[in-house]
C-alpha cells in the first residue's frame, strides 16, 4: 500500500527525520502516482526512475544511520521534477522539441548540480512549450499538458508540466524557468506558488536559453515556506554564469519569521484595465482587503509604459532567442535531416525540427534584427525596456511591494488561442513588464472562479526576493486559497 | 507595415529555414499583424533613453587564464547526427558556400 | 602584367589581421589551447555551443588586447561590449560567433591608433580598431590518414580551435602599395612578437591576413573593391595584393569594370580567383551578446597593463646600441625578431663580450638561418651553446676557423659544441713536440719553397704554413707554427 504523500518538502523531512516515513516509499508512492494518472496529465516527459529509486533507497540508510537526522542536507530524500528545458548528464534534455529529441546532454545545469547537493530526488523532466515560447504547454512537439484542476484547459506556460506536477501531487517542488511569465503563469493557472527571481539571482547555467537576457530559473512549491526553501538552494553567484549576481543570499525561510509588518504594497490602476476578467479583479481586491486587514498599506500607483511593454518584448525575446535556437543545424547533436546539401540540411533540419511557434519568433527576431531594421526596432524595444524600468523604480520610491494579477484571466480551454498568437501573447501582460525590468515577481493563489485557479502577483525590488516570500506568508497564513487541491482523477 | 512573402522568403533565408508556400503566406501576415502591434511603440518619447541590453549593472566578470578539463570525444560524437574518426561530419561545404 | 595600366591609378589597401594571442585556454572557458591535438580532443560544452552553456571571459586575453592597443596608441574604451555576429558555417558551433562591433552605445576594445613602417618613422599606418573575438572550428576535405574523401562527399569539422582567443586588428586603407602592405605587416609581426602578444606565425594561422584592394585614379572617387584571402606568408600578401592590383588595372584598362566580390589567392598558381557561386550579401545581425557583462577598464588596470609590457622593439635596439656599444647597423639586425633579441642578451649574460657575441648572431648564425630557412627560435640552439663556442675560440680550445663548422654541426645536430670538437678531434694544436715534428716534415717535403727563403725571398714562408695547416687540418695555432718554422730556417 502506499502512504499518502505529504503536503510540502518541510513536513516529508519531518516524517523522514522521524523515521514516519522512508525516501524509498515516497519516491515510490510518486513514481506510482505518475504511472496511473500522467498519461492523462502529461506533465512529465521522460522519468529518471531508476536513478530516483537508487538515490531514494541511499536516503533511506542515511537518514537511519545520522543523528541527528537535521544533519542531512535540506532537501534529503525529497522528490522534485525538474523543467526539460535544464540539462541533466545522460538524461533527455528535449526542451519540448523534436530538433532535441534524443538529446543527453554530457553536463549537469548549475541547478541540477545544487538540487542533487541539497539532496533532492530528481523524478523526470517536465513539459513544456517548445523551447519555453508560449503560454498554454500546447506548443510541445510531445503534446500538451493538461490543467489538474481541469483537464479540458491549459495549466499555462511554458512552465506548465513543472505547475501541473506539482498541483497534481507528484512532487512537493519543482523548477521552472521564466522569460515572460512562464513560471507565474502556470502556477496561477494551475494554483500553486511561482517564482520568477530576479534576473541575475538563480544561475543560468545549463538552462537552454530562450532569450538570454529575460530567462530566469524559478521555485514551484505548494506554499511560500516550501518556495523560501527551494529559492535558498538555487540561488546566488555561480561563475559559470557571467550575469549571476554577487549578491548575498538570505535564509528565506528564517526571513518569514519577522512577519510583514511595515511592508507598503502598491497596486497599479492598470491592474483593473480593459481586457481584464471582473472575476480576476474581483479576486485582486478581496486580497487588497486581506492585506490592510493584515495592516499593510495599500496605495494606488501607476505604471504608465506598461502597455509598452508587451510590444518590447515581442521584439527583445524574438530577437535573442532567433540568435539562440541558430545552433539547432543537425551538426553536432539533436535531429538532422539531409537535404540537397548542406544549406538545404540546415533548413530541412530545422523545418522539421521547430514547430509553428518557434518558426514564427524565429523569423520575427531575425526581421527584427536584419540590416535597416535594427534601430526601428531592436533598440527602440531597448529603450522601451528602459522606461518600464523606471516606472517600477518611480513606484518603489514609496512603496516595497506591488501587487497585480498574474493573468487578465483564468485558465482557458485547450486550442482556444492556438491560432491566434496576439491572443495568447496577452495572457502576459502582467508578467512581461517584470521580466523587462528584471525584478523578482511571484505568484500566488487569491481564489477561483467556477473551479478555476485565479492568482496574485507580488513584485519587488531586485534581489528583494525576501520581502515578497514575507508579504505572500503573511497572506497565506490569513487565508487558505493555498490548501486547495484539484480534484483527484 | 506590411510584409510580402518575398521579404518573408529573404527573412527565411537567412534563419536557415525552408517554409512551404502556405507557411510563408501565414507568416507573412501574422508578422504583419505582430509588427503592426509593435509599431505603438513609435508613440513613446524615447530620442533620450538609453537602451537597456543588461538590466543588472555588472560589469567585468572574468576567469583566470586556467587550464580545466576537456569532455571526453566519445561522449561527445556520439550524439553527433554523423562523424567519422573523430570529426563531425557534414555535407561538403563548398558546393553550397 | 598590368604595372604598364597600374601606373594611372593608385591601389587603396586596407588590411584586417587576426592574431591568436599567447594564452593557455581558450576565450571563454578552460579548454586548453595546443598546436595540433588529435582532433576535437580540446573541447567542453562551452566552446561546442551546448545547448545551456555560457561564456566566461579569459582576463588575459583581455589584457593581451589592452596590451597591443598600449602598443598601437590605440585609446581604450572605458566601457566596451561583446556582440553576436550571426551567421551560419559549419566551424561556427553556435551559429553565431562572439565578437565585437562599433555601436556607438557599444564600441570595441580600443580604436584609432597608428603604426609607423619603414626606417626612422618613413610611413604611418593607421589603425582603425583592435577588437577581441572567438576563434572558429577548422574544416578539413581529407581524413587525417591523408586519404582523400570521394569528390565532394563531404567536409569534416574539428572545433579544438573554437573558442581560441583571437584578437582584430583593422587598418585605415592607407598602405599604398603592396610592398608597403608587407612592411606593415612585418612591423606589427615584429611588435605583437616584442609585446608577447602573439606568436605571430602566418604559416601556423597565429596570424592571418585579409586585404581589401581597389583602384582608384589620383583625386577620383573610390573604385570596386575585392577582398583578398587565404594568403599564408607576409610574402604572399605582397604577391596576392601585387596580382591583384594588375587584375584591376587591365579590367579597367579594357573598361570592364571590377567587380566586388572575395577571392581567394592560390600560392602555387600565383594568381586570385573567385568563388563559383554567387555571394549574396551578408547580414550579420549584430547585436549585444546578452551572456557577456559589459567591460570596465579603468586607469588604473591601464596602467597595471603598461607596467608589464615588454620593452617594444625601437627601444630595444637603442639600449643595445648605448648599454652594449654596437652599431645602429648591428642593433636593427639584432632586434629583427623578438627571438633573435632575446638570444643575443641570454649570449650576452654567460659570454660578456658583446660585439662578439653580435658578429656572430649577424654574421654566421644569421647565414645558417638564411640557408635553411628558419626562423631562429624554430632551431635548438640556445644562448648557452653560442656562449660555449665563444669560450672555447677564447680558451684557444679550437681555431676561429674550425670554429665556424662547430657552429653549423651543433646548430644541424642539436648537440653542444665541446661534444663536436672531441667527436672530430678539431682541438687546436699548441705542443711543441707535435708541430716539430710536423714542421720538420713539411721542410724536408718541400725543398724548393725552402731554399727560396733560405735565399730571402719571404713570400713562400705562408706556403708553408699553408702546408703545416693543411697537415693538421687547420688545427695547428698558427703563432706557434710561424715561429717554429722560423727557427727551423733559422731566420
Ligand atoms: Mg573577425
Ligand atoms: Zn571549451
Amino acid at each position: 500500500m502506499t502512504p499518502p504523500a505529504p503536503e510540502t518538502a518541510r513536513a516529508l523531512r519531518a516524517a523522514y527525520a522521524a523515521g514516519r516515513l522512508r525516501p524509498s516509499e515516497v519516491t515510490n508512492a510518486a513514481l506510482d502516482r505518475i504511472a496511473r494518472r500522467d498519461g492523462d496529465l502529461r506533465a512529465f516527459l521522460h522519468l529518471d526512475a531508476d536513478r530516483a529509486r537508487a538515490d531514494a533507497i541511499a536516503w533511506d540508510a542515511r537518514y537511519a544511520r545520522t543523528t541527528p537526522p537535521e544533519a542531512l542536507p535540506l532537501l534529503a530524500g525529497i522528490p522534485v521534477a525538474v523543467k526539460d528545458n535544464m540539462c541533466t548528464r545522460g538524461v533527455p534534455t528535449t526542451c519540448g522539441s523534436r530538433v532535441l529529441d534524443g538529446w543527453r546532454p554530457p553536463y549537469d545545469a548549475t541547478v541540477v548540480t545544487r538540487l542533487r547537493e541539497a539532496g533532492a530526488i530528481i523524478l523526470g523532466k517536465t513539459n513544456l512549450d517548445e523551447f519555453a515560447m508560449g503560454s498554454s504547454t500546447e506548443h510541445s512537439a510531445f503534446g500538451p499538458t493538461r490543467n489538474p484542476w481541469d483537464r479540458s484547459r491549459v495549466p499555462g506556460g511554458s512552465s506548465g508540466g513543472s505547475a501541473a506536477a506539482v498541483a497534481a501531487g507528484y512532487v512537493p517542488l519543482a523548477l521552472g524557468s521564466d522569460t515572460g511569465g512562464s513560471i507565474r503563469l502556470p502556477a496561477g493557472f494551475c494554483s500553486v506558488v511561482g517564482l520568477k527571481p530576479t534576473y541575475g539571482r538563480v544561475s543560468r547555467y545549463g538552462l537552454v536559453a530562450f532569450a538570454s537576457s529575460l530567462d530566469q530559473i524559478g521555485p514551484f512549491a505548494r506554499d511560500i515556506e516550501d518556495c523560501a526553501l527551494l529559492l535558498r538552494i538555487i540561488a546566488g553567484r555561480d561563475p559559470l554564469d557571467s550575469t549571476s549576481a554577487d549578491v548575498a543570499v538570505p535564509d528565506y525561510a528564517a526571513a518569514l519569521g519577522q512577519g510583514a509588518r511595515g511592508i507598503r504594497l502598491g497596486v497599479p490602476a492598470e491592474a483593473f484595465g480593459p481586457g481584464v476578467d471582473r472575476s480576476v479583479a474581483q479576486a485582486l481586491r478581496a486580497a487588497l482587503a486581506t492585506f490592510e486587514d493584515l495592516g499593510l498599506p495599500v496605495e494606488e500607483i501607476t505604471l504608465p509604459t506598461i502597455d509598452a511593454a508587451l510590444p518590447a518584448y515581442y521584439l527583445i525575446a524574438p530577437a535573442e532567442a532567433s540568435s539562440n535556437l541558430a545552433r539547432y543545424d543537425g551538426v553536432r547533436y539533436g535531429l538532422r535531416v539531409e537535404g540537397d546539401g548542406l544549406i538545404d540540411m540546415y533548413a530541412q533540419t530545422r523545418r522539421h525540427g521547430f514547430g509553428p511557434e518557434v518558426k514564427r519568433r524565429i523569423m520575427l527576431g531575425t526581421y527584427a534584427l536584419s540590416a535597416g531594421y535594427y534601430e526601428a526596432y531592436y533598440i527602440k524595444a531597448q529603450k522601451v525596456r528602459t522606461l518600464v524600468a523606471r516606472d517600477f523604480e518611480r513606484a518603489f520610491t514609496h512603496v516595497d511591494v506591488v501587487v497585480m494579477p498574474v493573468a487578465p484571466t483564468t485558465p482557458f480551454a485547450l486550442g482556444e488561442k492556438a491560432d491566434d498568437p496576439l491572443q495568447m501573447y496577452l495572457s502576459d501582460i502582467f508578467t512581461i513588464p517584470v521580466n523587462l525590468a528584471g525584478l523578482p515577481g511571484l505568484a500566488l493563489p487569491c481564489g477561483f472562479d467556477r473551479g478555476l485557479p485565479i492568482a496574485l502577483q507580488l513584485v519587488g525590488r531586485a534581489f528583494d526576493e525576501a520581502t515578497l516570500l514575507r508579504t505572500g506568508h503573511a497572506y497565506q497564513q490569513a487565508t487558505s486559497w493555498h490548501l486547495e487541491r484539484p480534484p483527484e482523477a | 507595415m506590411a510584409i510580402d512573402p518575398k521579404t518573408v522568403q529573404h527573412v527565411a533565408r537567412l534563419a536557415r529555414l525552408a517554409l512551404t508556400d502556405e507557411e510563408r503566406m501565414r507568416f507573412a501576415e501574422q508578422l504583419a499583424r505582430i509588427l503592426e502591434y509593435c509599431a505603438r511603440l513609435d508613440a513613446l518619447p524615447i530620442e533620450d533613453v538609453p537602451p537597456t541590453s543588461h538590466v543588472v549593472p555588472i560589469v567585468n566578470v572574468l576567469r583566470e587564464d586556467v587550464v580545466g578539463p576537456s569532455l571526453p570525444r566519445d561522449e561527445v560524437l556520439t550524439q553527433a547526427p554523423a562523424h567519422e574518426q573523430g570529426f563531425f561530419r557534414v555535407p561538403p561545404v563548398f558546393e553550397s558556400e | 602584367m598590368g604595372d604598364s595600366h597600374a601606373i594611372s591609378y593608385e591601389p587603396v589597401i586596407g588590411l584586417e589581421i587576426h592574431v591568436q594571442l599567447l594564452t593557455a585556454s581558450k576565450m571563454f572557458c578552460g579548454c586548453a589551447v595546443t598546436f595540433g591535438a588529435p582532433p576535437n580532443t580540446l573541447i567542453c560544452p562551452i566552446c561546442l555551443g551546448l545547448p545551456g552553456s555560457l561564456p566566461v571571459l579569459n582576463k588575459r586575453a583581455v589584457d593581451l588586447g589592452l596590451r597591443t592597443a598600449l602598443a598601437l596608441g590605440c585609446p581604450v574604451h572605458p566601457r566596451s561590449q561583446f556582440h553576436r555576429k550571426n551567421y551560419y558555417y559549419p566551424d561556427l558551433p553556435k551559429n553565431y560567433q562572439i565578437s565585437q562591433y562599433q555601436y556607438a552605445e557599444h564600441p570595441p576594445l580600443a580604436t584609432n591608433g597608428t603604426l609607423d613602417i619603414g626606417r626612422d618613422g618613413g610611413r604611418r599606418i593607421r589603425i582603425r580598431r583592435v577588437h577581441l573575438e572567438e576563434d572558429t572550428g577548422r574544416l578539413v576535405h581529407t581524413t587525417p590518414a591523408g586519404s582523400m574523401l570521394d569528390a565532394g562527399a563531404a567536409s569534416l569539422v574539428d572545433y579544438n580551435r573554437s573558442g581560441v582567443p583571437l584578437m582584430e586588428i583593422v587598418t585605415e586603407p592607407d598602405p599604398r602599395s603592396p610592398a608597403e602592405a608587407r612592411e606593415f605587416l612585418l612591423a606589427l609581426r615584429r611588435l605583437l612578437q616584442f609585446a608577447e602578444v602573439s606568436s605571430g606565425r602566418m604559416e601556423e594561422g597565429t596570424l592571418r591576413c585579409d586585404a581589401n584592394v581597389s583602384l582608384q585614379q589620383p583625386g577620383g572617387p573610390p573604385g570596386t573593391r575585392s577582398e583578398v584571402k587565404n594568403m599564408n606568408s607576409i610574402r604572399s600578401v605582397e604577391r596576392a595584393l601585387a596580382f591583384e592590383v594588375g587584375r584591376q588595372a587591365d579590367l579597367l584598362a579594357r573598361a570592364e569594370s571590377v567587380v566586388q566580390e572575395t577571392r581567394h589567392w592560390d600560392e602555387r598558381r600565383g594568381v586570385t580567383f573567385g568563388s563559383r557561386s554567387k555571394e549574396e550579401a551578408q547580414d550579420y545581425r549584430y547585436f549585444p551578446e546578452p551572456d557577456l557583462v559589459p567591460l570596465e577598464v579603468d586607469g588604473a588596470w591601464l596602467e597595471w597593463v603598461r607596467g608589464e609590457l615588454p620593452e617594444l622593439p625601437a627601444a630595444r635596439r637603442d639600449r643595445f646600441v648605448v648599454a652594449f656599444g654596437l652599431s645602429t647597423y648591428d642593433a636593427d639586425l639584432l632586434t629583427a625578431t623578438a627571438a633573435m633579441a632575446r638570444f643575443f642578451e641570454d649570449a650576452v649574460a654567460q659570454f660578456p663580450r658583446p660585439k662578439l657575441v653580435a658578429n656572430w648572431l649577424v654574421g654566421e648564425v644569421t647565414a645558417y638561418l638564411n640557408e635553411h630557412g628558419v626562423e631562429l627560435d624554430q632551431t635548438t640552439f640556445t644562448p648557452a651553446r653560442l656562449a660555449a663556442l665563444l669560450r672555447l675560440v677564447d680558451d684557444g680550445t679550437v681555431t676561429g676557423r674550425i670554429a665556424k663548422d662547430v657552429l653549423i654541426e651543433t646548430i644541424a645536430q642539436n648537440v653542444d659544441p665541446v661534444v663536436i670538437v672531441d667527436a672530430r678531434g678539431l682541438r687546436q694544436i699548441s705542443d711543441e713536440e707535435t708541430l716539430r715534428r710536423i714542421v720538420d716534415a713539411v721542410i724536408a717535403e718541400h725543398p724548393g719553397p725552402v731554399a727560396e727563403i733560405r735565399a730571402g725571398r719571404e713570400r713562400a714562408m705562408g706556403f708553408l704554413v699553408g702546408q703545416i695547416m693543411k697537415a693538421t687540418g687547420g688545427r695547428a695555432n698558427p703563432e706557434t707554427a710561424n715561429r717554429l718554422l722560423r727557427e727551423r730556417l733559422g731566420r
